[in-house]
């Protein structure tokens, strides 16, 4: 039988009331702040609350992915301004990706050119502040010709110091029909693949699984495009008063936070790729020689799914850190979400209601993103057999 | 970087503020507490020349220094003693609130929401300032209703991005904004040649284009003003005895200049028989006691900061490199608005 004496001799017992503690004692300095917080800002006549969502915004924003007007409320304002926040996010992982991919094998390369190259890149933009690289960018977009002086690199498109104009595809029955079909041929493409894998496990024998995905792709959108008359119509851009009328842009500012955040991400992503690459034994590469794999082969079946388990962790955070310093934005005039959210919060004077959502925004895309990488990493992660 | 952290600063000193002051909020706590301390901290801009920049010795200058100045004179006899905290846009409310500082002299304009909402109290208008548009000379606009279409470089935190949303708005015509935080990295985007206009207080585009532009002909500030700017200081509500100094501070640079008292002939002036001149410099006294100061206070503002005309002229008049008119903050016998109430 235990009495309450010996109960606390138990390391078990024990370990629970102290971690209740410390949960009491973390809880309550967290009261102690909000309570605290909220009462001194009552006492000093200061509003709270959220109601200040639901009123007009009144300030414009510069680019806006959804139709959005002075009229339209803060909540959709800064809507707006997480749409341009996840926009240029998303657009600047895969191009640092990609990037980075690059940088890390060149760095691995046996070509002294692509190599010293490769390095004094890595060095250089891992360096130097992300700010200084971002205002960099910035004064060279501004520096390019007024739109009366615009570049016209190709037919039709247009570079300038508003940024880069080109024509768009005015839109057309036929191209939601293509858009179906494409839909069912990346549809017929993925059961290829299915299908190619089991019948080499099956048979042991290869199947042309790439080429024939590519055409269950590529053929239905062409087709369906083809029969429905080929309607191809564009809205170019035209030269009118301060600046060109109609046809697709980009910002200078998305193409410089876009490039600086790539670029210097890059930078960091491919140090992780190089180490997971030469995390793999080159006894590896060597018995896939002996097994008389061609050497595109040993790297896609033996070298990546190694490597990616020891690149995959780090890269999560080098996501995670493009998408948080997508908030250095303000300093060259992309509308983000903080943009959006400071000019809310000084109009509306709700400063720490307009903090505290970005901050669980942020939390919020961040684990998302944790989540995604996660689940991806316990997909490639190796397997025993 | 900057907005990111000031914004987590903001934040960070509410909530320590807000620890520290728990629970002491009564009437006169600013006033004892300024008189306890022995100066005034004052909230200034980060740099705006003739509002408030500090030069290479890092003393501070400007229209709403000599606002906190004249406050320190009428407290202290002294109006060196101030200390200076420099605020952004958005650092300056919350600043305000949390009782980092005692007074906002940082050209804010005063509106409703801020007299009400976030707890300020606004003390007279020390500049009337109106929302304008620079553009260069080059495109050749007379009038601020031909910028249909155009981009404009806009500084946030202000009421500067709903001014420029509404008037396009009220004229039916559209714009895109360019909304940088800087100050430096606005003026270079616009003077690149991102934006068609500039558009802040007129007083601040001609400090920009004072500051630089070689030649102040290339731009030209649009003749519409679309807004109106009370520039005027504030400070926390609850403790009237402290409005009223600050109210009262800036009245006797007003009614000095209209007596045609300045800093030179202050001293001779003590001999006044004027009724209203004795009672301003405290030769009859009553007013000194009513604030709850010296009696002399009034002669200090205007023995070391001088009068209305002597700051505007100093700061921003012809004295300066903005040469701004005194327009709409000549004296209400010139024209203007600047009118002091009776001081008996």
């Amino acid at each position: 039988m235990t009495n309450p004496v010996q109960a606390l001799n138990s390391a078990r017992v024990r370990g629970w009331l102290y971690q209740a503690l410390f949960l009491a004692c973390a809880l309550a300095v967290a009261w102690y702040l909000v309570s605290n917080t909220l009462t001194n800002l009552a006492t000093r006549g200061v509003a709270t609350g959220f109601g200040f969502l639901e009123r007009e915004a009144g300030f414009e924003i510069g680019e806006s992915l959804l139709s959005y007007s002075a009229s339209d409320t803060y909540l959709k304002a800064l809507v707006v301004g997480l749409l341009n926040t996840l926009a240029v996010s998303a657009a600047g992982v895969v191009l640092a990706t990609v990037l980075g991919v690059l940088i890390g094998i060149a760095r691995l390369s046996s070509n002294w050119m692509v190599n010293r190259f490769a390095t004094l890149y890595v060095e250089t933009i891992r360096n130097v502040p992300l700010l200084l690289q971002l205002v960099v960018w910035y004064t060279i977009m501004n520096r390019l010709p007024s739109p009366r002086e615009a570049l016209e690199v190709v037919p039709g498109i247009f570079l300038s110091n508003r940024g880069m104009k080109f024509p768009v595809l005015v839109e057309h029955a036929g191209h939601g029909w293509a858009l179906l079909a494409l839909i069912a041929g990346i549809a017929a493409a993925v059961a290829i693949v299915r299908h190619g894998r089991r019948h080499r496990e099956a048979t042991g024998k290869p199947f042309p699984t790439l080429p024939a995905a590519i055409a269950a792709v590529l053929l239905p959108p062409a087709l369906v495009f083809v029969a429905t008359g080929a309607p191809l119509a564009f809205d170019v851009p035209v030269l009118s008063g301060f600046n060109f009328e109609g046809g697709g842009s980009v910002t200078p500012e998305f193409t410089a936070l876009l490039i600086g955040l790539s670029v210097y991400t890059a930078g960091f992503i491919a140090e992780i790729v190089r180490s997971g690459i030469l995390a793999v034994p080159h006894g590896q590469t060597e018995a896939g020689l002996a097994l008389g794999l061609s050497p595109g082969k040993i790297l896609r079946l033996i070298i990546l799914p190694q490597a990616l388990r020891v690149i995959v962790p780090p890269l999560t955070s080098q996501y995670l850190n493009l998408t948080k310093n997508s908030s250095l934005a303000v300093a060259i005039g992309y509308p983000d979400l903080v943009s959006v959210s400071n000019t809310s919060a000084n109009q509306t004077g709700q400063v720490v209601e307009a903090v505290a959502m970005m901050m669980v925004v942020y939390l919020i895309i961040s684990l998302s993103i944790s989540g995604f990488m996660n689940w991806y990493n316990r997909r490639v992660a190796l397997v025993t057999r | 970087m900057k907005s990111r952290l000031s914004a987590l600063a903001i934040a960070a000193t509410l909530s320590v503020s807000a620890l520290a002051l728990s629970g002491t909020a009564q009437a006169g706590a600013t006033f004892d507490g300024v008189k306890q301390k022995g100066y005034v901290q004052c909230g200034v801009n980060l740099g705006l020349y003739g509002f408030s920049s500090p030069d290479d010795k890092g003393k501070w200058s400007g229209l709403d220094v000599d606002m906190c100045r004249a406050v320190a004179a009428a407290m202290f006899g002294d109006a060196e003693k101030v200390k200076y905290t420099p605020l952004s846009a958005q650092q300056r409310l919350p600043a305000l609130q949390s009782g980092e500082i005692d007074i906002l002299a940082r050209n804010t304009t005063r509106t409703l929401t801020r007299d009400t909402a976030n707890g300020l109290n606004f003390g007279p208008t020390n500049y009337f300032d109106g929302q304008g548009f620079m553009v260069s000379a080059k495109l050749g606009l007379k009038s601020a209703k031909q910028l249909n279409g155009a981009t404009v470089c806009v500084l946030p935190g202000t009421t500067t991005e709903q001014n420029v949303s509404d008037y396009f708005r009220a004229n039916k015509m559209t714009f895109k904004p360019v909304v940088i935080e800087k100050n430096e990295e606005l003026n270079k985007a616009f003077f690149a040649g991102r934006c068609d206009a500039l558009t802040s207080d007129a007083s601040q585009l001609a400090a920009i284009r004072a500051a630089e532009v070689q030649n102040p002909n290339d731009y030209v500030i649009l003749p519409e003003l679309i807004s109106k700017e009370p520039l005027s200081p504030a400070v926390r509500q609850g403790d009237e005895e402290w409005m009223n100094l600050v109210i009262w501070a800036f009245y006797a640079m007003v009614q000095a200049e209209e007596k045609g008292l300045t800093s030179e002939n202050v001293d001779a002036a003590m001999t006044s028989p004027d009724p209203d001149v004795k009672r301003l410099l405290g030769v009859t006294a009553g007013n000194g006691k009513a604030l709850g100061v010296e009696e002399n206070w009034a002669f200090n503002i205007i023995k070391q900061v001088g009068n209305y005309a002597q700051s505007f002229e100093r700061n921003v008049g012809t004295g300066s490199k903005l040469k701004m008119p005194r327009g709409q903050n000549a004296l209400y016998t010139e024209g203007g608005m600047m009118y002091a109430p009776p001081m008996k």
